[in-house]
């Protein structure tokens, strides 16, 4: 007899297994996250996944058992906003990727952590766009050849978690798939935290990514992500060009400021 | 549909009272008297003013009136809004509505019962921004992509932008479907004396909801609705989804049920949801047939024509789509010609060619400046 994994109840069971590429990092990311509801022990019926369109959206739309607001390229935080504003005492959560938070969607992640509207954005960071194929998105590193950039990436990456501290939000942490435990803890906190709050995950696509710098296994990935992360307060003392090709990890903020629909809710309470 | 307390006595307060206020504002306070409780906008001329009424009003009644960052994430926010349970509006001006196109379609395939307010401007592109026009129309029916059917309405008074956009958030419970109202700069900033009705005399369409175990896209023409926070794990997605709303993106029986009843729920009840203004005996050897702003002065044309003994008839359409091709037809075949004006280069005047063998004869006026009386007058008179 076999025995059922204890977070599956967390996960819409009737459509496994799940559409992810061997090696994908999607699969931890929604293990570290079924982990986090669990160990925090957040009630499905008060959460709402809301995701647009690429890879890592998958991760909660359709696996992920809860309310799903499963919407267009770029706009799930715009979307989730709305459900916030209307349902201040739900968890609202994004899980999305580089290209569709900060490449098309980046005007909205940007004034969602302004209004630091209490959002939990997680954004999966593959440095592709891997569900079309392997087209360079703006984490794609300047050189790295992509379909769109044959001749190498002409531009400079997006540092996501710093656009993120500099948008005014309340937290703001980055880890890779292979810190699973910082993950965790920093998930749980990005989840209670009452304003924006926003995690990178650095993740590996052996397949889209993979083809185009000669890794073609997660352990290939992983083994790159242990051995360039930097911790940030260890960052904090070292010179740029030390950093360079590192991964800056950790948490970038963590501070509370008013949240956006308590703001609302002050005012209509004041003009009534 | 109950008001809550706090609206019930605010629109008791307002009950009887005459205004002179704008058409946008008319809108707005439309939004306010339909329990709309969410709008989500972006600044833009000739349609800022139904923002800036409901940024006044909105938190009176308990609703949220939020800015957001531009036109895509407004109506985003307004469809996230309607399924944690609002009742969500926005409005724009035809850049605007441009970039909601594509949300509108979302709203489509996902049946979010929103409404949309055109304050329709002079394009293409920025085109004469702060001047009316009526160049949405078609943009109305198929600015989004894929098959679909789509309703609009059309004002041509301040009282009737405060009675239609009610109308509009009924027709999108009703159809659970995305509306759109779709005036004009010259109604949405003409002012003009209105009563405001006693919120007991206003029907509202009460949003239907699922009762456990029901399907909620699919089973009946027009399904019930769940909203967010219930406990029913509903998965909404703008992909081809089943009936229970997961995802199927391969079977093709299953795009084909869900796109064609999306589609028949508004053809189906075309005649239930069309309304025209007919005026005089139908006697006419002629026929005006206008909408919005034009359609006052096309008014004014017809009656000058008809003291002078001129038979001609007048029609206007109120529903602009689901297209009112019943009564162009029995139009098309009672006159010998149907003249339409309009201020675009003819976008009813080719519909209305579709659905009679008459001559159909566009009065087009663009460049920010409504038709006269006497434009009208001469062009069917001469």
């Amino acid at each position: 007899m076999s025995k059922k994994h204890p977070l599956l109840k967390y996960l819409r069971e009737e459509i496994l297994p799940t559409v992810f590429c061997t090696g994908c990092g999607g699969g931890t990311v929604l293990n570290v996250y079924a982990h986090a509801i669990d160990e925090l022990g957040i009630d499905p019926t008060t959460i709402v996944s809301v995701t647009g369109i690429g890879c890592s959206s998958w991760i909660p739309s359709p696996y992920y058992k809860a309310d799903t607001l499963h919407v267009l390229h770029g706009r799930a935080i715009a979307f989730a906003t709305g459900v916030k504003i209307k349902k201040p005492d739900m968890k609202i959560i994004v899980i999305a990727g580089d290209g569709d938070i900060a490449a098309i969607g980046g005007n909205h992640l940007i004034h969602a952590a302004r209004r630091n509207i209490g959002l939990t954005v997680f954004l999966i960071n593959n440095s592709i766009y891997a569900m079309t194929g392997g087209q360079a998105s703006p984490s794609t590193p300047q050189g790295v050849p992509a379909t769109t950039t044959p001749y190498g990436n002409p531009e400079p990456s997006f540092d996501f978690t710093q656009l993120a501290v500099a948008s005014g939000a309340s937290y703001a942490a980055r880890w890779t798939t292979y810190h699973v435990f910082s993950l965790l803890k920093s998930m749980k906190k990005a989840i209670t935290r009452k304003g924006f709050s926003f995690v990178e995950i650095i993740s590996q696509c052996p397949v889209s990514y993979g083809k185009m710098v000669g890794k073609r296994t997660a352990s290939d990935f992983l083994r790159l992500y242990k051995e360039s992360s930097i911790n940030i307060k260890k960052a904090a003392s070292m010179k740029e060009e030390e950093l360079e090709n590192k991964i800056v990890i950790g948490e970038f903020v963590d501070k509370e400021r008013e949240e956006f629909t308590e703001a609302l809710r002050k005012i209509n309470k004041r003009v009534q | 549909m109950n008001y809550s307390p706090i609206r019930q006595k605010y629109l008791k307060q307002l009950s009887g009272k005459t205004l002179f206020v704008q058409g946008d504002a008319a809108c707005g306070y439309g939004a306010i008297y339909a329990g709309c409780d969410f709008f989500g906008g972006y600044p833009i001329t000739p349609a800022s003013e139904v923002a800036e009424l409901l940024a006044l009003e909105m938190p009176k009644v308990d609703g949220y009136c939020v800015q957001m960052e531009d036109e895509i994430a407004s109506i985003a926010s307004v469809v996230g809004a309607i399924w944690a349970g609002g009742k969500g509006m926005t409005a724009t001006s035809g850049p605007g509505f441009s970039l909601m196109q594509e949300c509108i379609g979302y709203a489509v395939m996902t049946e979010t019962p929103c409404v949309i307010i055109d304050v329709q401007r002079s394009g293409p592109s920025t085109g004469q921004a702060t001047k009316p026009a009526q160049g949405d129309v078609m943009q109305a029916r198929w600015g989004t992509h894929g098959d679909h059917e789509i309703i609009a309405l059309a004002p041509n008074s301040v009282q009737e932008c405060l009675s239609l956009t009610i109308e509009c958030f009924n027709l999108a419970e009703e159809y659970r479907t995305p509306v759109i109202l779709l005036t004009d700069g010259e109604i949405g900033h003409l002012r003009e004396k209105i009563v405001m009705p006693d919120p007991d005399d206003i029907r509202l369409t009460s949003r239907r909801f699922a009762r456990k175990g029901e399907s909620i896209f699919g089973g009946k023409l027009i399904p019930p609705m769940i909203e967010y926070g219930k406990g029913t794990f509903t998965h909404v997605t703008g992909s081809t989804h089943k009936e229970n709303g997961m995802r199927d993106v391969e079977t093709q029986s299953v795009h084909d049920k869900l796109i064609t009843r999306i589609y028949a729920k508004i053809d189906k009840n075309r005649e239930k949801i069309i309304r025209v203004e007919k005026e005089f005996i139908p006697d006419g050897e002629y026929a005006v047939v206008a909408y919005g702003a034009t359609s006052r002065p096309a008014k004014g044309a017809v009656i000058k024509a008809r003291k002078e003994k001129k038979k001609i008839d007048f029609l206007r359409l109120i529903t602009i789509w689901p297209f009112p091709r019943d009564e162009i037809r029995e139009l098309g075949k009672r006159v010998k010609k149907i003249f339409v004006p309009e201020m675009n280069l003819g976008q009813i005047s080719r519909e209305i060619e579709r659905f009679v063998d008459c001559e159909v004869v566009p009065v087009s006026k663009i460049g920010g400046i409504t038709h006269s009386i006497d434009e009208i007058y001469k062009a069917i008179c001469e």
